[in-house]
C-alpha cells in the first residue's frame, strides 16, 4: 500500500463525487473561500503599493508590514480568529487577508520603485499626467513582478484555507482534518492530492495570465 | 483559577519552555539543513547555466504544495513524528535558498573574480574567499525568510499528532475554552519570528562590514533590497 494507491482508491470511489462533502462541494468552496481573500487583500495591497511605489515614500512602513506579516503565525492566528469571534467565514477571511496582503504590497512597491527611470522620465517630458505614467508606463514595466506578488499571495491563500477546516470550515482541508481524527488515511492522502492540484492549477494560472497580459518587450527584458 | 501565565495543561506532556525549544529545534534544523545542501546546489546552477531554469520550475513548484498536503503525505512513511514536520520545512528552506545563493553569486563582478585569480586564488578558496562573502548580503536575505516562514509553519505539526511546537497549546486553547493558550501560541511564535529575524540582521551587519549602515544612506542603491523583492514571491 503506497501513497498512489490510497490516491487512487479514493478518487475512483463514486461517494466521493456527489453530496455536500463532494468533491464538486468542497473544491467551489475552497476556490470560493480563496478567490473572496485574495479580491480583498489586492484591493488594500494593490492601490497602496502602487501609490507608495510611485511616490517612492512609505518604504519604511511597507518594510515594517512585510516583516510583521510574516512573523505572524497563519495557523495560530487562524484559531486565534476562531476561539475570539466564533464560527463564521469573517474569523477565516481576516487572517487570509492578514497573510496576503503583505506579499502583494511588498512586490507592488519594489516593482513600481525599481522600474527603469529614464522612460518614466521620458514619459514627463512628454507631458504625461502622473496618472498616465502611473497606468501606461509604471504599470506594464512592472507588471511581471506585480503579477508574481499576486501569484505567492494566491497560494498562500490556498494553502492557508486547507487548514480552515479546522476551525470547522468547509473547503478541501475537510478531507484532511477528517481523515486524521477518522484514521482513515485514504481520505486524508485525497484531500492532500487535491489542495497540491489546486495549487498548481494557481501556478499555472498566474503562469498564463503572465504569459497573456506582459508586454513582449518587458518580458523578453525580464528573462 | 490560580493557573500562572505560562501554565499549560498536563495532557501535553510538556512546559511552555520545552515546547518553545521543541519549536525551534522544527523550525531551525530544517533550515540549516536546507542551507547546506543548496550551497552545492545553487554552484552547480551556477557553473552549468542551462541548468538553473529547470531548477528554478521544479523548487517553485515544490514551494506551491501546501504545507498540511506535504505533512500528511509523509505520515505513510516517517509517522505523526518531529521528522515529517522537518522534511517539508527542509524543501521550502532549499527552495528559498537556491535562487538566492546563485543571484548573490552571479553579482559577483568578473573583474573581481579575475583579481582573485590573478593572486594564485585556487577555485575552491576563491569560492569561501571571495564569493561567498560577496554573495553574503543575498544568502543572509533568504536565511530571514526561511527561518521566519519555517517558525511561522511549525505550528501546523500540530495536526499531525502534536508535533507544532507552540502550535500544540492551539488546540488545548480550542478545546478548555482557554483563549490564553491560543495568545501564547501566538504572541510567543510571533516573538521567536522576530528575535529569530533580528538576530540575522545583526549576523549581517557582523559578517558584511564593508555595507553601509545607519540611516544616514547617501542613495541606497547598493541595498539588497531588489532581491528582499524576488524573494518575498518565494514567501508563503
Amino acid at each position: 500500500m503506497n501513497v498512489l494507491h490510497y490516491i487512487s482508491s479514493f478518487f475512483s470511489d463514486s461517494s466521493h463525487w456527489h453530496g455536500y462533502d463532494g468533491i464538486p462541494t468542497r473544491l467551489r468552496e475552497h476556490i470560493q473561500y480563496s478567490l473572496i481573500a485574495l479580491a480583498i487583500a489586492a484591493a488594500i495591497g494593490l492601490p497602496v503599493g502602487l501609490l507608495t511605489g510611485h511616490t517612492g515614500r512609505g518604504g519604511n512602513t511597507v518594510a515594517f508590514v512585510a516583516t510583521a506579516g510574516r512573523a505572524l503565525p497563519s495557523f495560530g492566528l487562524l484559531v486565534l480568529m476562531f476561539v475570539l469571534l466564533g464560527l463564521g467565514l469573517t474569523p477565516v477571511m481576516i487572517p487570509l487577508v492578514v497573510l496576503a496582503v503583505p506579499p502583494i504590497l511588498v512586490t507592488t512597491y519594489e516593482a513600481v520603485r525599481t522600474v527603469d527611470p529614464s522612460p518614466v522620465d521620458a514619459a514627463r517630458g512628454m507631458g504625461m499626467a502622473e496618472s498616465r505614467v502611473l497606468f501606461q508606463v509604471e504599470l506594464p514595466v512592472a507588471l511581471p513582478l506585480i503579477l508574481s506578488g499576486l501569484r505567492s499571495a494566491a497560494i498562500q491563500i490556498v494553502s492557508t484555507a486547507t487548514i480552515a477546516a479546522y476551525v470547522s470550515l468547509g473547503g478541501l482541508g475537510r478531507y484532511i482534518v477528517d481523515g486524521l481524527y477518522q484514521r482513515n488515511y485514504e481520505k486524508v492522502v485525497g484531500g492532500a492530492s487535491l489542495v497540491a492540484i489546486l495549487a498548481l492549477v494557481t501556478l499555472g494560472f498566474f503562469w498564463a495570465v503572465a504569459r497573456f497580459t506582459v508586454s513582449p518587450g518587458v518580458r523578453r527584458r525580464a528573462l | 483559577m490560580s493557573a500562572g501565565l505560562f501554565d499549560i495543561p498536563s495532557d501535553l506532556q510538556n512546559t511552555y519552555w520545552g515546547l518553545v525549544v521543541q519549536h525551534l529545534r522544527e523550525a531551525l534544523i530544517p533550515v540549516v539543513v536546507g542551507l547546506v545542501v543548496a550551497l552545492p546546489v545553487a554552484q552547480l546552477c551556477v557553473r552549468l547555466r542551462w541548468l538553473y531554469p529547470p531548477v528554478l520550475w521544479v523548487t517553485t513548484i515544490l514551494y506551491a504544495i501546501p504545507s498540511l498536503a506535504f505533512f500528511v503525505v509523509l505520515i505513510d512513511y516517517t509517522g505523526q513524528t518531529e521528522t515529517t514536520v522537518m522534511i517539508p520545512l527542509g524543501v521550502y528552506s532549499l527552495v528559498v535558498f537556491v535562487p538566492a545563493i546563485v543571484d548573490g553569486v552571479r553579482s559577483v563582478p568578473q573583474e573581481t573574480l579575475d583579481a582573485a585569480t590573478a593572486m594564485g586564488l585556487g577555485p575552491v578558496r576563491r569560492y569561501f574567499q571571495v564569493q561567498l562573502p560577496i554573495a553574503a548580503p543575498a544568502i543572509i536575505a533568504g536565511l530571514r525568510v526561511a527561518t521566519v516562514s519555517s517558525i511561522s509553519l511549525v505550528s501546523v505539526g500540530m495536526l499531525i499528532g502534536n508535533q507544532g511546537g507552540l502550535g500544540n497549546l492551539l488546540n488545548d486553547g480550542m478545546i478548555y475554552h482557554q483563549n490564553r493558550l491560543v495568545w501564547l501560541s501566538v504572541i510567543g511564535t510571533a516573538v521567536l519570528a522576530i528575535l529569530a529575524d533580528a538576530l540575522l540582521v545583526l549576523v549581517r551587519l557582523l559578517v558584511t562590514p564593508w555595507m553601509p549602515r545607519g540611516s544616514r544612506k547617501p542613495r541606497p542603491v547598493d541595498e539588497p533590497e531588489p532581491v528582499t523583492a524576488v524573494l518575498e514571491d518565494a514567501v508563503r
